[in-house]
């Protein structure tokens, strides 16, 4: 009967979503803070109903740019579009989005219902149609029972639930979410993770979820948006930021544990491309470059997961010495050395034990890995 | 050998020198304020030929009230005799309204300069500060010619402007502190829920600032009680605080020196101020206590 219930009130829910245009446009902005620029001629197209994360390290302009769409933060530069509509100048209030923060900013004096209710009431809405918001939004999010308390009598993951429901009420096409798990502890993050992708496909809302979470990232996005620098560096889906990163930043910043980096030069001779590791010769025939027939130094790429090892390892396989195992679980890193002595990690399955000293067959499938031009920014070769 | 006691439960805290030393301070710091209390309460309640006697610490050998009662109601200030209660009453009026507009004016202004990006708020705030650390005598002079020529000199609404502008910048001080030390997000949500200046200030910020509205409230009301210059200068005769009529009182040179009326006077007058600390106390902790933005 509650899940009826919960099914009348998305639909509900879902109503303005499905009726009203809500893509989002960011285009050519420029945001600084006094000589300080944060954000340099960023553009950024999100479609309707898309679910898109901005991820990067801090400081890098995620809640600037979130910000900046939600009209909290006036623009140097650019236009912010919503739903077809230039907003750039608009209040907050009228652009049609809803936020959630990462702090919650629940107020303290009022309990979860007016909490909830309050944008509701400043925007004069009639007190039951109010009603009916607030307990479809509390059944969805499971917090009818918290209506009366305050939010400081309220748990971390239940005030997080509180502020999803008060942007919920809001009825909006745009949900704006900075990086509202983080205060949480691993458990609970995941959970509502869970949750809020169920909601994004309930709602069929547009969303834009900042986060420094590459997990998070990886699981709830359409498309990623790597920040770094001022700049998006790649927007892509999640499979192709994972497995066909632009550069070595991204790279790294995504996948853990992080991807492995070795330097060495791509040659070619009569068997096709290799790329050479000392006097370790790896096959690359096949790696679909962006500029075919280059050849010099490079830097390759390989996630810790992608690395074949034992048995599986094939004929292209060298022998590497084993130089320390960290057990993770299901699966155990072993960090390991190339006969020229550059390091990297292997992923493998817990089963048989590997030690110190052990040598491991492995090889670099030329399908998985990646290849940079040299320099801690390379760019994909 | 020393007997070894395995340390359990609370630390034990010797009575080292410093620690009676600093006993010893903080009891004679309390008989220097407690002592002329004491003498002015016993005083009050003796009879002039009792005083004439001259025992200063001296109970009051048969405890009456009649020093308090003519006080209040039939002592002489200047030229009338009805007590200090007239100067009571002009002090609450000048109090009530005083306090109310200074904090909501001091409040506000606090508000706007955490919160709102007012294009010139560095200098505002640094103008008021600037101020608020010149002798506000120096104001007097010029603030007289401005009210008389306002046509408002010498009225209740000419001394609550005056107690409002110097207030202005204690209260402005203490509400921007506190609001600036409140999180961001919950302005920018307030704003994402549609609520605007006066909106967010009302249902969001002044609820929460109920530690700094007590703290406000007890600074303004001694302040303002406390004042002499200023109401003697602005509030016209009609409305002379109790603090300018006490002096009347005390000044007051026929025949002999009634010194049971005066130390009467003297702690009715002080009275305010008193109870204000009292009562104020555990609102005071309450407040803090009920503060807390995260709990
Ligand atoms: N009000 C401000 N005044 C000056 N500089 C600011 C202001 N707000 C942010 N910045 C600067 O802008 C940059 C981007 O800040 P922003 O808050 O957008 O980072 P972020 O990507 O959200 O980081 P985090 O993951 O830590 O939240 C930072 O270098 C920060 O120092
Ligand atoms: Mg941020």
């Amino acid at each position: 009967m509650s899940a009826a219930m919960t099914q009348a009130s998305s639909q509900a829910m879902s109503h303005a979503a499905t009726d009203k245009r809500c893509d989002v446009s960011v285009k050519d902005v420029e945001i600084s803070f006094g000589r300080h620029v944060v954000l340099e001629k960023l553009s950024l197209d999100i479609a309707q109903s898309e679910f898109i994360v901005l991820l990067g390290p801090s400081g890098c302009g995620k809640s600037t740019l979130l910000n900046a769409i939600s009209g909290l933060l006036d623009v140097n530069a650019g236009q912010i579009w919503i739903g077809g509509r230039n907003v750039t100048w608009e209040e907050p209030k009228d652009r049609g989005i809803a936020m959630v923060f990462q702090s919650y900013a629940l107020y303290p004096r009022m309990s979860v219902r007016e909490n909830m209710s309050f944008g509701l009431r400043v925007a004069g809405m009639p007190a039951n149609e109010i009603q009916k918001r607030v307990a479809d939004a509390a059944t969805m999010l499971k917090i009818t029972e918290l209506l009366d308390r305050k939010p400081s009598q309220l748990s971390g993951g239940q005030r997080q639930r509180v502020a999803i429901g008060r942007a919920l009420v809001r009825d909006a096409g745009v949900y704006l979410f900075d990086e509202p798990l983080s205060n949480l502890d691993a458990q609970l993050r995941a959970e509502l993770r869970v949750e809020i992708k169920r909601l994004h496909q309930r709602l069929r809302a547009t969303m834009i979820y900042v986060t420094h979470d590459q997990i998070e990232a990886l699981t709830l996005a359409d498309r990623i948006a790597v920040m770094k620098d001022r700049v998006i560096q790649q927007l892509d889906t999640p499979q192709k930021i994972y497995r066909e990163p632009v550069n070595r930043f991204v790279a790294s910043f995504v996948g853990s544990p992080a991807m492995n980096f070795m330097p060495g030069r791509v040659e070619r001779g009569a068997t096709g491309a290799t790329f050479s590791l000392g006097d370790l010769s790896i096959p690359i025939q096949g790696y679909p470059f962006k500029s075919p027939g280059l050849t010099g130094a490079a830097v390759l790429g390989i996630r810790p997961e992608h690395v074949l090892s034992g048995a599986e390892a094939g004929p292209n396989a060298f022998n590497a010495q084993v130089e320390m195992a960290e057990p993770m679980g299901a699966d155990t890193l072993v960090w390991c050395r190339t006969p020229s002595g550059a390091s990297f990690s292997v992923r493998v399955d817990s089963g048989p034990s590997i030690a110190p000293g052990d040598t491991l067959p492995v090889s670099f499938p030329v399908g998985t890995l990646s290849l940079f031009e040299e320099g801690p920014d390379g760019r994909r070769l | 050998m020393v007997a070894m006691v395995e340390p359990t439960g609370p630390r034990p805290r010797p009575l080292t020198p410093a620690r009676i030393g600093l006993y010893a301070f903080l009891f004679i710091s309390a008989l220097f304020f407690l002592v002329p209390l004491y003498v002015m309460i016993v005083t009050s309640l003796k009879t002039m030929p009792e005083i004439r006697l001259g025992n200063l610490l001296a109970l009051p050998s048969a405890p009456s009230i009649e020093a308090w009662v003519k006080a209040w109601s039939s002592a002489c200030t200047g030229l009338t005799c009805n007590g200090i209660s007239v100067g009571f009453f002009n002090s609450v009026k000048i109090l009530v309204p005083s306090v109310i507009v200074s904090i909501a004016v001091g409040s506000l202004t606090g508000y706007a300069l955490s919160f709102w990006r007012v294009p010139v708020a560095g200098i505002l705030f640094g103008a008021l500060m600037t101020v608020a650390f010149v002798p506000y005598q120096i104001f007097i002079y010029p603030l007289v010619r401005i009210f008389a020529s306002a046509g408002i000199s010498n009225s209740l609404p000419a001394i609550v402007i005056i107690h409002t502008i110097f207030g202005l910048p204690t209260m402005t001080l203490l509400f921007r502190n506190y609001f600036a030390s409140l999180p961001i997000e919950l302005f920018k949500a307030a704003r994402v829920d549609g609520a605007g200046f006066f909106r967010i200030f009302w249902s969001v910020m002044l609820p929460m600032a109920t530690p700094m509205l007590i703290v406000a409230v007890i600074l303004q009301v001694t302040g303002i009680w406390n004042d002499f210059i200023l109401g003697l200068v602005f509030a016209g005769r009609e409305n002379l605080p109790m603090t300018v009529q006490l002096n009347n009182i005390v000044n007051s040179t026929q025949g002999e020196r009634t010194y049971n009326v005066d130390m009467a006077a003297t702690l009715l007058t002080a009275l305010v101020p008193l109870v204000v600390y009292f009562a104020s106390g555990r609102w005071f902790v309450r407040g803090i206590a009920a503060g807390a933005v995260k709990g």
